[in-house]
């Protein structure tokens, strides 16, 4: 009980003093009356975008100024106050502006940078007839020991042969691949019937036999060496490569 | 008439016969007589049920009525003191060993049978030592090896120690550079000359040679070795893939097949040269040379036609002749070794691939393989036999594994040579008939394995790299 009231006694003892502070703050002496204004000085400043260009090229220059009765520009002559202007130097150059006012003169610069030797332009980023095969031509697979060309790999070749009828300077090689159960001289034989047989759906479809070669690689270049069917059936397809 | 002679010849020509189970499919296959006379023999009918039954296969002792000659092989001494004779005497007791080992025709006296005291001149000889038991061997083959001036002179001799009164079969002196190499080979004709003898006149094939394939410098190359997988080394340099290569019988050219610029075409390499030759390019894909008995032709897989059939041509590869016509693919032709009159090939004519025969003109073409998967036909040099390699049960929920078989030409009978797992083919036969050198995948990597031609005694050929397709030489 004791103890409660001296909190209450210490903090309104507290507030009091915080109030006293603040009136004492308050009395404070007022600040001297300020002095007259001199003529107010003229400011400036400029740039110029891009600050690199090549030769033909233009750049914006832009320049801001206040209380200036007076601005030029070397080599442009006098200009608004604040403005913009194309510039299109055959060369490197610095410009000079000079704001004068009742308050004095102010100076600004800005530097634009002319390349010589343009390097070549970029090329247009058009696929070419390379990236155009690798993305729209795809590989025809196979059944087990089976040479022709199964139902759901029609569309697949039908595909293929659009791409080629469009890009008629295109040719290619089918590679004719088997998986690894079989035996080394049969798979060869048998990945020889595989890439004719899409070269005939191929020729079938209007493609030109003359644009298409083809190879067997029997179990030789195996796209993926598990022994599982999912390897097996990767590595039982006709292969196409594009030929430049 | 036919089932006679293939029982009689492979009784006596395989000394053990392993027997596949009969399963329901399979009983047309095997003559009811022939299978008693096995079982019969070898187990009596009371278990011919039984394990007909209960194993995938059996090997049986019919052959246990042909005795092999026991022969005793001491270690040859060193005479004189070159402190190089050591080294090569070891090499040369080694591979006199194995050669003898190998051939199969007789059977070696354990060493730890031996007497103390063993020869390394005729003097030497104690008789009795040596056909009493318990070496009891009928024959004793010793001599000794000396070294001087940078010459290697072996002496050795083969006794029939029954017959003390005239016992030498063999006296042979041979004189060489004092290398390994040489060494090596002087025991090799000195094991052939042995199993001429022992062998009932069927030559030896400790000279011979095995041709293969190997990976073992990043491309596929043609590689040789000696038949007992010691000094390898590689004959084509091509860079590319080299595959299917095929030894002329005279042993002067090797065919084989790569991939070129246009292709998988024939090539020719010449052994006498030690170069490329000539050979016609024919386009298309060009596969799996074979070599008629008379090395005057070439026959092979070719595409040019359209899908892969065989042809032969000369040996330059001219005069080019269609021998099938069928929807194919047609591969790996092979010539009767003895006659010359017939091909044997596989053809994936009707679904799986088969193996088929057909005359040397292309007529009378016979499908010799009922099911599965049947590829890479050897026709034996007594030209009776067909090896090949076989996964009998092939389909959905058989994983079947490819084994060497041996087939009866006449009958079509065959019997199933390997069992140990792993995919196993491209067999091809000794010059002797006795042996066939296969690829087997059984340690997890491709390599060439030798076996007798009834399965036993198998033997790693090659450690280093994936080595695949040996063939062997035809001498």
């Amino acid at each position: 009980m004791k103890q409660q009231r001296m909190k209450w006694f210490a903090l309104v003892a507290a507030l009091g003093a915080v109030m006293m502070l603040g009136a004492c703050h308050k009395k404070a002496a007022p600040p001297p009356p300020p002095p007259p204004p001199p003529p107010p000085s003229p400011t400036a400043s400029m740039s110029v975008s891009p600050d690199t260009i090549q030769p033909g090229q233009s750049a914006t220059l832009s320049w801001q100024t206040t209380n200036a009765t007076d601005v030029s520009i070397d080599g442009i002559g006098a200009v608004q106050a604040n403005g913009t202007q194309q510039v299109s130097p055959a060369g490197s150059t610095t410009y000079h502006l000079t704001a004068k006012g009742s308050g004095g003169t102010q100076e600004a610069t800005a530097r634009i940078t002319v390349t010589q030797a343009p390097p070549p332009p970029p090329p247009t980023p058009s696929p070419s007839d390379e990236d155009l095969f690798s993305q729209n031509v795809k590989d025809v697979y196979f059944d087990y020991d089976k040479s022709d060309v199964r139902g759901d790999q029609q569309a697949v070749l039908q595909a293929d042969a659009q791409f080629l009828s469009q890009h008629s300077n295109v040719n290619i090689v089918i590679e004719g691949h088997c998986d690894s159960r079989g035996s080394t001289e049969y798979n060869l034989a048998l990945g020889d019937q595989r890439a004719s047989s899409v070269k005939n759906a191929l020729t079938t479809m209007g493609i030109s036999a003359s644009r298409i070669k083809t190879i067997s690689y029997g179990k030789e270049k195996p796209f993926c060496s598990e022994e599982n069917e999912a390897c097996w059936q990767q590595n039982r397809r006709g292969h196409f490569v594009y030929q430049k | 008439m036919a089932r006679n002679s293939y029982r009689d010849t492979i009784l006596s020509f395989i000394g053990r016969f392993p027997q596949s189970r009969m399963d329901q499919d399979l009983r047309p296959l095997v003559s009811h007589c022939l299978r008693r006379t096995f079982f019969l023999l070898a187990f009596g009918s009371a278990i011919l049920v039984s394990s007909a039954l209960a194993q995938d296969w059996i090997k049986t002792g019919t052959g246990l009525g042909v005795e092999k000659v026991r022969l005793a092989v001491p270690d040859f001494k060193v005479s004189g003191s070159d402190p190089q004779a050591g080294n090569l005497l070891r090499t040369f007791n080694d591979t006199l060993w194995n050669d003898l080992d190998n051939s199969g025709v007789v059977e070696l006296v354990s060493k730890s049978f031996y007497p103390l005291q063993v020869p390394g001149q005729t003097s030497e000889v104690n008789f009795l030592a040596w056909s009493a038991p318990p070496p009891s061997a009928a024959m004793l083959a010793f001599g000794n090896l000396a070294v001087a001036s940078g010459k290697v002179t072996l002496q050795g001799w083969l006794y029939d120690v029954k017959n003390t009164a005239n016992p030498q079969v063999l006296g042979k002196q041979y004189t060489d550079v004092a290398t390994d190499d040489a060494t090596r080979l002087i025991a090799h004709k000195f094991a052939d000359e042995i199993i001429y003898r022992l062998g009932g006149g069927i030559p030896g094939i400790a000279e011979s040679k095995i041709y293969f394939v190997s990976d073992r410098t990043g491309h596929k190359e043609i590689w040789v070795m000696d038949y007992d997988g010691s000094n390898q080394r590689q004959v084509t340099h091509l860079g590319s893939i080299s595959l299917s290569p095929r030894v002329s019988p005279d042993g002067s050219r090797l065919a084989f097949s790569s991939l070129t610029k246009s292709g998988w075409e024939i090539m020719m390499y010449s052994l006498d040269l030690n170069r490329m030759v000539g050979f016609a390019r024919f386009g298309g894909t060009n596969l799996s040379p074979a070599w008629s008995a008379d090395g005057s032709k070439i026959a092979f897989s070719s595409s040019r036609g359209g899908s892969p059939q065989i042809y032969v041509s000369d040996s330059s590869g001219g005069n080019m002749q269609r021998m099938t016509s069928n929807k194919g693919p047609d591969v790996s032709p092979v010539w009767n070794r003895k006659t010359g009159a017939q091909i044997a090939y596989v053809s994936g004519q009707t679904g799986l691939p088969q193996i088929y025969t057909m005359e040397a003109d292309g007529t009378n073409q016979q499908r010799m393989t009922d099911q599965g998967y049947a590829v890479s036909p050897a026709w034996a040099p007594n030209g009776q036999f067909l090896s090949l390699a076989w996964v009998r049960k092939y389909g959905p929920g058989e994983p079947g594994s490819s084994d060497i078989y041996l087939m009866d030409i006449a009958s079509k009978q065959w019997v199933q040579l390997t069992h140990d797992g792993g995919r196993n083919d491209f067999p091809s036969w000794s010059p002797d008939n006795r042996h066939i050198v296969f690829q087997s995948s059984r340690t997890g990597k491709e390599e060439i394995w030798m076996m007798l031609a009834d399965g036993t005694k198998t033997r790693q050929l090659t450690f280093t790299g994936r080595n695949t397709q040996p063939n062997w030489t035809f001498k």
